[in-house]
C-alpha cells in the first residue's frame, strides 16, 4: 500500500491529528459489531473507503484485501473459484467488512475443526498510533521473519492500530457435505462429541440446542458416506441444512436475538469458552453449544460474578457478548502479568492511547 | 556464579570451558560463541530463580532445547547464561476427549506422537529433525514440516504455552480451551525465537491419525511444468497432505545416497501425498493422478504399500545428509516464495551458480512455497565461504523481490539478520523492537537475534535493496 493513496492519506491525517490532541478515535468498518466489546467512543475513523480486492491468485490459496471491503464481496469472489474462508466468519447484518472480521476475531461453526480467523491471517498492513504505515507477515503461508504481528491483530478490537489491508489463506470448498441430527440431551450430546473428536470422521461443525444435536461433516464424498453410516442419526436435506448452519453462523435464530426488553430484564448473551470435555455448566437460563462442546452460549439473567465463576470452575473463561450493563467488563479479567504485557504492547503501538479505548479492557 | 549457585543444585551449573563447549552453537555450526555459563535447572522453581538472578544482575539469558535449530537462534551470548531446558522431558497428560497433550518443553517432537499413538492420535507438525528437536524449540521457531500445507504450523497446533517472563514471573499464554481473553499473545510468542518469554510447558493439539496414506511420484521433463502441476493440483481443489519437489541435481544426490528408485532422467520430480480414510484416499489419488497427467507428467508411480511410500519419502527426507555426501559443506537457505514464481526463482538460482562459481541443489516444499536451496561449498576455503554467503543473501533478496520472505520455517536467528534489513523498513524493525520491550524491557532474553539494529542495517545498506527497488538496477553486482 502506498501512503499517497488519497483514502489512506486521509486516514493517516486523521490519526496524526488524534494523536496530537490525544483524542480517542473509534475505528469503524460496517458497524455491524458495535455491540461487541466495550462501548465505542471518540471520533469515528471510517475505513470503508479502503475497499477492494488487491490481489487474488486462487492457485496460491491467498487473497489480499483492503480492510473496508465488504465480507460478502470477498466471499462471493472466492466462491467463483470454488474457495472460501473456512472459518465461516459471522455476518451479523449486511455491511460487515474484512477489517472488522479480523479485528473482532470471531469465527463461525467450523472453527473447532478448521481453526480461527487468526489461523488464516498471513499478513497485515496497519497504521499504528504514530501514523506509520507498517507491513508484517506477507502473502505466503510459511513465514517466520520477525514476530508475528499480523496475527496479533486478529481479535485485537482495534486497540493497537488501524488494519488497512490483510492477506488471508483461503481453502477449496469441501467436495461434499452432510448434516445429521440427533435427539439427545446435553450430557449425551457432549459425551458423543468428545468420543467422536478423536476419530477421523470428517467432523466439521456441531451445534446442540434444546435437546437436539446437529452435526455437519465435510470432505470427500466417499469418506462422508462411510462416516454417516458410522454415526447414524437423521440426515437433514442439503438446502435446509445450509440455511440452518448459516443461521448459526450469523446468530440470526431466536436464541441469539436479544431484544431491548430482554436487556431491560437483565437477560444477557454470554459466551463461555471451555475445554470441550467440561461437564454441563450449572446456570439458569438457556444454552446453545457449538465447537464440539468448546463454546457454550448462555442466555441468562445471572450476574457477571456468577457466570464468570461458573466458567472458571469449568476451566475456561466467559465473555459478556450482549448485555445492558457492561460496567463490570466484557472480557474475563487478565492476570497482572498479562495486563502488564497488554499495556506494554498498547504503548508500543499506540503511545497516545487514541485507538478504540475501552473496547477490550478499561485503560487500554 | 555465586548468585546462581545459591538457587541451583550442584552440578546444574557448567562454567568450565570444556563443559560449556557443546553449547557454543546450535545446528548452524559456522557461528559459535562461548557463554559465561550454562545452567540446567530441573524444576520450574529453579528456572524462575535462575531468571530472577540473571535479570537482577543484568545478564543475558539464552534458552535452549535440543540445539537442532538451523539459524543460530540458540547461539550463546558471550556475556550471557545458556538456560538449557533439557531436563524438562516429561509428558504430563494426554486427553483423547479434547485431543490435547500437556508436555514439558524438553519433550521431543516425535515422542509426543509416540505417546499419543495408543489413542489413535498424533502431533501433526513434523519438522525433519523431529526425532531430536523439542516442542519448546518448535514453539520458539514456529516449526513447520512436510505436512503443514494440510495440517498447519506449530502455532496452529498449540493451545497454551506456560513459562516465565524474563524476571522469573510465571506466565501463561493461550488457555486450556480454544481461545483466551485479551490480545492473542500466543501468536507473537510462538515463533519469537526465545526473545519474549521462556517456555516450560506446552499444551498441544493432537490430530486423529489418518488411517491410510499413499504417495504419488511424478516425473517432469522441465521444471516449469512441474511448477505448473503444483498450481494445477491446488486449482482443482485438492490439498495434498504433502507436496514436495526436487530438482535433477538433488534427485541424483539422494538416489546415490539412499537408492529411492527415483527417475534420474527427470528434470524434476514431485511427491504428492494423500492421507485420510481409505475411501477418501482412493478418491483423491485418482483425482491427483488425472491432474498430474494432464499437467504433462512424463512418468507416474503410485505407492502400493507402506514400504514403497516410505521409500519414496526416504530420498526427500535424506536430502540434507545426501548433500553432505557430495560436498564438504552446504548452506541451507529457507525462503518462501509465491508458488507461481518457482520457475523464475530456480532460473535465477541457476544464473547465480555461475555468478558465484558454486553449485546449488534444490528441494522445495512446493505445497506452501518454501524453498530449500542447498549451496555446496568448502568452508576450508575462505573465498568459497564468502561467495557462499553472498549467494545465500542473493537468494533471500530475490525471494523478497518475488513477493516472498527470507525465512519460511528455520527462523532468523543470527544467520538472517542482514536479510531482515531487506524485508522490513526501519519503522517496521523499530516496531518489532517495541514489541520486544513490551515483554522484556531490559532486552536480556536472547539479545541480538532476529531484529537487526539500525546501525547493522545501515552498514549492510551499502548495497541495500529494499522491496525490489535496487538503487542502480542496471549495475551488475557480484
Amino acid at each position: 500500500m502506498d501512503r499517497r493513496d488519497p483514502e489512506l492519506a486521509r486516514l493517516i491525517d486523521q490519526v496524526e491529528r488524534a494523536r496530537s490532541h490525544r483524542a480517542p478515535v473509534d475505528i469503524r468498518g460496517g458497524g455491524t459489531k458495535t455491540f461487541y466489546g466495550g462501548p465505542p467512543m471518540g471520533e469515528p475513523l471510517d475505513v470503508t473507503g479502503l475497499s477492494g480486492i488487491s490481489s487474488y491468485e486462487p492457485t496460491e490459496l491467498v487473497v489480499t484485501v483492503r480492510a473496508g471491503t465488504l465480507l460478502s464481496e470477498l466471499e462471493a469472489a472466492l466462491e467463483e473459484h470454488g474457495q472460501s474462508l473456512p472459518f465461516e466468519p459471522p455476518r451479523f447484518s449486511a455491511g460487515g467488512t474484512v477489517g472488522g472480521m479480523v479485528a473482532a476475531g470471531l469465527s463461525g461453526p467450523a472453527r473447532a475443526s478448521v481453526g480461527t480467523v487468526r489461523d488464516h491471517v498471513l499478513g497485515v498492513t496497519l497504521l499504528n498510533g504514530r501514523g506509520e504505515l507498517l507491513t508484517f507477515g506477507g502473502q505466503v503461508a510459511k513465514n517466520v521473519a520477525g514476530y508475528d504481528v499480523s496475527r496479533l491483530m486478529a481479535g485485537s478490537l482495534g486497540i493497537l492500530g488501524v488494519i488497512c489491508e490483510v492477506s488471508l489463506k483461503v481453502l477449496p470448498v469441501p467436495r461434499a457435505g452432510a448434516t445429521l441430527c440427533f435427539d439427545w440431551d446435553e450430557p449425551r450430546a457432549l459425551e458423543q462429541l468428545n468420543l467422536w473428536a478423536s476419530q477421523p470422521l470428517a467432523l466439521n461443525a456441531s451445534a446442540w440446542h434444546d435437546g437436539r444435536l446437529h452435526v455437519r461433516l465435510a470432505g470427500a464424498a466417499a469418506a462422508l458416506s462411510a462416516a454417516c453410516g458410522k454415526l447414524g442419526g437423521t440426515a437433514v436435506a442439503p438446502d435446509a441444512a445450509d440455511s440452518w448452519w448459516r443461521g448459526v453462523r450469523d446468530q440470526s435464530g431466536d436464541f441469539f436475538s436479544v431484544s431491548g426488553a430482554d436487556l431491560a430484564r437483565g437477560d444477557c448473551l454470554w459466551r463461555l469458552s471451555l475445554p470441550a470435555t467440561a461437564p454441563p455448566v450449572e446456570l439458569h437460563g438457556r444454552q446453545f453449544i457449538e465447537w464440539h462442546g468448546a463454546e457454550r452460549w448462555w442466555r441468562t439473567t445471572a450476574g457477571p460474578p456468577e457466570v464468570r465463576s461458573a466458567a472458571a470452575l469449568a476451566g475456561g473463561h466467559a465473555t459478556l457478548v450482549r448485555g445492558a450493563d457492561k460496567s463490570s467488563g466484557v472480557f474475563t479479567p487478565l492476570s497482572d502479568v498479562l495486563m502488564r504485557i497488554h499495556h506494554g504492547l498498547k504503548q508500543a503501538f499506540d503511545p497516545a492511547c487514541v485507538f478504540n479505548p475501552g473496547r477490550m479492557y478499561a485503560g487500554l | 556464579m555465586a548468585a546462581l549457585a545459591g538457587v541451583l543444585p550442584r552440578g546444574a551449573i557448567l562454567f568450565r570451558r570444556e563443559d560449556t563447549a557443546p553449547y557454543e552453537c546450535d545446528a548452524l555450526t559456522a557461528y559459535r560463541t562461548s557463554p559465561l555459563a550454562v545452567v540446567l535447572p530441573e524444576t520450574e522453581m529453579q528456572v524462575a530463580a535462575a531468571l530472577e538472578v540473571c535479570h537482577r544482575m543484568g545478564v543475558p539469558i539464552i534458552a535452549r532445547g535440543a540445539g537442532t535449530g538451523l539459524s543460530g537462534g540458540a547461539m550463546p551470548h558471550h556475556g550471557g547464561v545458556v538456560l538449557s531446558l533439557a531436563k524438562f522431558n516429561k509428558i504430563l497428560r494426554i486427553d483423547a476427549g479434547t485431543c490435547t497433550a500437556v508436555v514439558q518443553c524438553g519433550v521431543r517432537n516425535l515422542a509426543i506422537s509416540e505417546a499419543a499413538a495408543p489413542y489413535g492420535l498424533y502431533y501433526a507438525p513434523d519438522p525433519s529433525s523431529q526425532i531430536a528437536c523439542t516442542i519448546g524449540g518448535n514453539v520458539a521457531e514456529n516449526s513447520g514440516g512436510v505436512h503443514c500445507l494440510k495440517y498447519g504450523l506449530t502455532l496452529h497446533n498449540v493451545l497454551r504455552v506456560r513459562g516465565f517472563m524474563v524476571d522469573g514471573e510465571p506466565v501463561e499464554f493461550g488457555s486450556g480451551s480454544l481461545d483466551a481473553p485479551g490480545l492473542d499473545l500466543l501468536s507473537v510468542v510462538v515463533g519469537s525465537e526465545g526473545m519474549l518469554a521462556v517456555t516450560t510447558e506446552v499444551t498441544v493439539k493432537l490430530t486423529p491419525k489418518p488411517q491410510v496414506a499413499r504417495c504419488i511420484m511424478a516425473s517432469f521433463d522441465d521444471i516449469e511444468s512441474a511448477g505448473a502441476a503444483v498450481a494445477s493440483v491446488i486449482a482443482h481443489g485438492i490439498i495434498p497432505a504433502g507436496l514436495e519437489l526436487m530438482d535433477k541435481a538433488m534427485t541424483a544426490a539422494v538416489d546415490a545416497f539412499v537408492h529411492a528408485d527415483y527417475d534420474l532422467d527427470a528434470a524434476a520430480i514431485l511427491l504428492c501425498e494423500s492421507d485420510g480414510t481409505p475411501e477418501e484416499v482412493a478418491e483423491e489419488i485418482v483425482r491427483m493422478e488425472e491432474v498430474l497427467v494432464a499437467s504433462g507428467a512424463s512418468r507416474i508411480e503410485v505407492s502400493c504399500d507402506e514400504a514403497q511410500r516410505l521409500k519414496f519419502w526416504s530420498g526427500r527426507k535424506n536430502a540434507f545428509p545426501a548433500s553432505g555426501g557430495i560436498s564438504p559443506d552446504y548452506m541451507c537457505m529457507d525462503s518462501t516464495i509465491p508458488r507461481r514464481r518457482l520457475a523464475e526463482m530456480l532460473l535465477a538460482i541457476e544464473q547465480m551458480q555461475s555468478q558465484y562459481g558454486l553449485r546449488c541443489v534444490n528441494v522445495f516444499h512446493a505445497g506452501d512455497g518454501n524453498l530449500h536451496p542447498l549451496i555446496l561449498f568448502d568452508a576450508e576455503d575462505p573465498d568459497q565461504m564468502r561467495r557462499c554467503e553472498l549467494f545465500g543473501a542473493d537468494i533471500l533478496e530475490t525471494s523478497v523481490r518475488l513477493g516472498g520472505t527470507v525465512t519460511g520455517e528455520h527462523g532468523v536467528g543470527v544467520e538472517k539478520l542482514n536479510s531482515m534489513c531487506v524485508q522490513f523498513s526501519p519503522l517496521e524493525r523499530a516496531q518489532f523492537l517495541a514489541v520486544k520491550r513490551a515483554f522484556d524491557p531490559l532486552e536480556l532474553l536472547n539479545p541480538g537475534k532476529v531484529i537487526p539494529t539500525l546501525r547493522r542495517c545501515a552498514e549492510y545498506g551499502k548495497m541495500h535493496v529494499h522491496r525490489g527497488m535496487l538503487p542502480f538496477p542496471d549495475l551488475p553486482r557480484f
